[in-house]
């Protein structure tokens, strides 16, 4: 059991639209300097100040194909950076998904369509895929590979490469 | 064991005797793809590995999305794609002037061969499975990590048969085929798998048809799209790659999670309503839609046959006064023939413009963002909410030659209408 794998936090409940690329970060914003994603985040989206009015650690809930679309990372930057903790979703689309989890994003496929609303606590561990509502019932979600807890572990992609070069007794810095 | 077409190039890749769909593997990469707004990122990532390229020679580097730089910020990103190409000495960067729309770009060159694994951070990699090749989307940081490893991770996809027979009516293009099975399958229909097409109708498909579908692949979820390795193919390499490929066919007894039969015959121009586009309607049982802007281009159809569709039915004619019209060619050899060729004069005489190549306003980036409560045709590949500017616009995704016929009209409209 990973403790740095359990989340708790405040819900933005996007119900079942499909949430894409667009939305997360639009096309414009696509300029931006790493720091200044934040910003942007889900500003296309049907709750465009999102970024002003998200607290660390707030996790989102949301539908079908959430992060459809474009391969952009900055997406998943722009969520994380400005505070989002974690993403549960029906499902995701497969590039959004991949590149969460490549920079330390936890992402979860779980269907709490209906089960919450936005301003709920719940909690989310990564180690089952096990989410605790706010009346204390349990949903199971799907409990995430090892490879996947893995990369989250290590902090994400880049950090696990440079642990397999250095046990390759290569010259990473 | 049998394996689809996907299964065996990611196998021989993997140096496994045979995958199955949903194993993890490690595959080498022959080509690691990154654009202006990808690059900059990925670029950060590699460096904090610390490692060279794994191959100057494999990693294609095209500014096409901002560029020419639409304002100081793309100018700066530019700038680090430029910067770090020449640091790392790699043969195949693209400066303005010899780029164009990355899809349109590397199959022209010869780039992308058959039974290759291709990487890039760019959702419509998976344009070169038109061509026999396993190509898919990735993020910044999965293209930087390959820049330094020349491997990355996948699970092996299920895939689903697109068996295609017959041959297509007139009017009818790649577009439609792709749009009508997203239609039937939805926008995640094929989310996670490879989309494998088959079928005698396949020979009937231009490569420019084949590139245009599998471009869109992404837009149902697959991973990958592919097509079988035929004459077609071969035709279209010869002359155009100096690499070495290998055919690869999938086995008879692959085994598929599903079948879809699409008879060529049946279909008829369609168009994506906003905002998904899975939302297709025949062109003719739409009712009038006005419009303001058309676009004809993209990495889905910014190809010399697509241009060819367009100038054929704008011909002699004129854009409606209230519409918009951009053309953009998707590379510099599309743009010079288009102008040996008169679609150019064309499309001047008929009072649209014409851009350098680049993917601008497809994304929403420039040349011809949208005002609130404007519609576009375009040719492109998204029609998501706030895709090609202001939340509250439209984008009405179709094929070129119901495009210009819209342009023409000042409303959506199939191109018999303008040949009566």
């Amino acid at each position: 059991m990973d403790k740095k794998l359990i989340f708790h936090g405040r819900v933005w409940y996007f119900g079942e639209d499909v949430i894409d690329t667009d939305q997360i970060l639009p096309g414009y914003a696509m300029t931006c300097e790493r720091e200044q994603l934040k910003d942007y985040a889900l500003a296309g989206s049907k709750i465009p100040d999102f970024a002003k009015k998200v607290q660390p650690g707030d996790i989102i809930v949301a539908g079908k194909n959430f992060g459809a679309g474009s391969s952009r990372e900055q997406a998943p930057v722009a969520l994380q950076s400005s505070g989002v903790g974690a993403v549960v979703a029906v499902s995701f689309a497969r590039i959004f998904r991949r590149n969460a989890i490549n920079i330390g994003l936890p992402v979860l496929y779980a269907d709490l369509i209906g089960l919450v609303k936005s301003g709920d606590e719940i909690t989310v561990d990564f180690n089952t895929g096990e989410i605790t509502l706010p009346d204390g019932r349990t949903v199971a979600g799907q409990q995430p590979g090892e490879s996947v807890r893995s990369i989250l572990a290590a902090g994400g992609l880049i950090p696990k490469v440079r642990q397999q070069l250095q046990r390759k007794g290569g010259e990473a810095k | 064991m049998a394996m689809t077409m996907t299964e065996k190039i990611l196998a021989s890749h993997a140096g496994l005797e045979s995958v199955q769909a949903g194993q993890l593997i490690k595959a080498k990469v022959d080509v690691v793809l990154g654009n202006d707004i990808t690059s900059p990122p990925a670029i950060a990532e590699f460096n904090k590995i610390g490692r060279p390229v794994f191959d100057k020679d494999k990693i294609v580097l095209v500014p096409d999305h901002f560029i020419p730089n639409k304002d100081i910020k793309s100018a700066q990103m530019a700038k680090t794609l430029r910067e770090f190409a020449h640091e790392h000495d790699i043969t195949n960067y693209f400066e303005v002037g010899r780029m164009g729309i990355e899809h349109v770009l590397l199959p022209e060159e010869g780039l992308v061969v058959p039974g290759e694994v291709i990487i890039g951070a760019d959702s419509h990699t998976c344009t070169y499975g038109a061509v026999g090749a396993f190509a898919t989307g990735v993020g910044s940081t999965d293209m930087g990590a390959a820049m330094a490893t020349g491997d990355t991770w996948f699970k092996v996809p299920s895939a689903i048969q697109v068996n295609i027979t017959g041959s297509m009516p007139k009017y009818v293009c790649g577009k439609d085929v792709i749009l009508t099975l997203i239609g039937m399958i939805g926008v995640d229909g094929a989310r996670y798998q490879s989309l494998e097409f088959t079928g005698p109708g396949i020979a009937n498909l231009s490569m420019t048809d084949r590139l245009t579908i599998a471009n869109m692949a992404i837009e149902c979820g697959a991973k990958n799209g592919i097509f079988p390795i035929d004459g077609v193919t071969i035709a279209y390499l010869n002359g155009r790659t100096k690499k070495t490929y290998q055919a690869v066919s999938a086995d008879s007894d692959a085994i598929y999670t599903r079948k879809i039969d699409i008879d060529l015959s049946d279909l008829t121009p369609v168009v994506a309503l906003p905002h998904l586009p899975e939302n297709v309607k025949a062109v003719r049982e739409l009712p009038e839609i006005s419009i303001d802007q058309v676009v004809i281009g993209s990495c889905t159809n910014g190809r010399i046959e697509d241009l060819k569709q367009a100038a054929v039915i704008m011909s002699g004619k004129s854009v409606h006064p209230k519409v918009r019209t951009i053309i953009i060619p998707g590379s510099q050899a599309v743009y010079l023939e288009a102008l040996e060729k008169g679609y150019i004069s064309t499309f001047i005489k008929a009072g649209a413009v014409v851009s350098t190549p680049t993917c601008g306003p497809c994304l929403g980036g420039y040349m011809g963002i949208l005002a609130a409560g404007e519609k576009a045709v375009t040719t492109t590949n998204r029609n998501f909410k706030g895709r090609m500017g202001h939340v509250d616009s439209e984008v009405y995704l179709t094929g070129p030659a119901v495009a210009a016929a819209s342009a023409i009209t000042g409303r959506i409209c199939g191109p018999e209408e303008m040949v009566k």
